[in-house]
């Protein structure tokens, strides 16, 4: 079952996919909000089960697609899962969130 | 449900990524003993290693040992098999024991629901502490070093301030 929000606004599609398992998805749906400051509404959906991963081709939670691309296109071909996912920061820390940069640069 | 405060750690033995089995008891000569839930997959074990590491080489000249035990399902989740154990306890340089538990007997004795969650022991193997390392994935933001400050209590012979924290992190991954 997904819970979705309707849509998009600017011409521009944000999709957050989320997994209720990691704690992780408040904590980016923030940072998103922060960033968009909405100019953009957000598509959500929950993801629940490991048929719905594959479907979706989600990575982890979170996963954040603008106009269908990858916020992290290097973690976008991850095995489906219901997990959390790893998002490698440019400084080289490991975080179960995208950083702040990585979503600027995929909405420009 | 975990493992209440003051329990006795229940016993296991396991096989460790160094290719020798460690039980409970081969830990007996010290007087401090983490026992944290891991895996390899999870962003927030990989945000706390580094700190793992630490606190043991810190801790090591002080009869403190951390063991890390993995108890995913590493059917449904590949990243958490053995080889992938070995593979990661190599590339990071893990300077404590990293051990399967394959059937999640052990994860179903003590009762962890997230990675990393730590159970600290004191000389009896009673349980003194339990919960987060500290309190944030983010190391520079850190401002309580739970496990460190517990360490130090139970090797000057003291109860911890705080004995239980909520460990924050991904969740066990049972078999279904």
């Amino acid at each position: 079952m997904y819970s979705c929000r309707i849509a998009t606004l600017s011409g521009v599609d944000v999709e957050f996919l989320y997994w209720r398992g990691c704690p992780s998805h408040p904590e980016a749906r923030q940072l998103l909000e922060e960033v968009l400051k909405g100019t953009a509404e957000i598509r959500e959906r929950e993801v629940e089960t490991q048929a719905e991963a594959e479907a979706l081709h989600f990575p982890g939670s979170p996963t954040i697609r603008v106009n269908g691309a990858d916020v992290d296109p290097a973690g976008a071909e991850g095995r489906p899962s219901l997990s959390c996912r790893i998002y490698h920061l440019p400084d080289g820390r490991v975080s179960p969130v995208p950083s702040r940069e990585m979503l600027e640069a995929a909405l420009q | 449900m975990s493992l209440a405060l003051g329990a006795e750690a229940p016993p296991f033995d396991l096989p460790g990524v160094d290719g020798s089995n460690h039980a409970l008891s081969d830990y007996s000569e010290f007087p401090a003993l983490a026992v944290v839930w891991s895996c390899n997959h999870c962003p927030y074990v990989q945000a706390w290693e580094g700190r793992m590491k630490q606190i043991q080489a810190d801790y090591a000249d002080r009869g403190f040992r951390l063991v890390a035990i993995n108890s995913n399902d590493s059917q449904a989740y590949p990243e958490d098999s053995f080889e992938a154990m070995r593979e990661r306890a190599q590339a990071q340089g893990f300077n404590f024991d990293y051990l399967q538990d394959e059937d999640q007997s052990i994860a179903g004795a003590y009762g962890p629901e997230r990675t990393p969650e730590v159970f600290l022991f004191d000389g009896d193997r009673r349980l003194v502490y339990h919960g987060a390392i500290d309190d944030s994935r983010e190391e520079r933001a850190v401002t309580a070093h739970y496990l460190r400050d517990a360490i130090d209590a139970v090797l000057a012979g003291r109860a911890p301030g705080v004995a239980d924290t909520m460990p924050v992190g991904c969740t066990i991954k049972w078999r279904s």
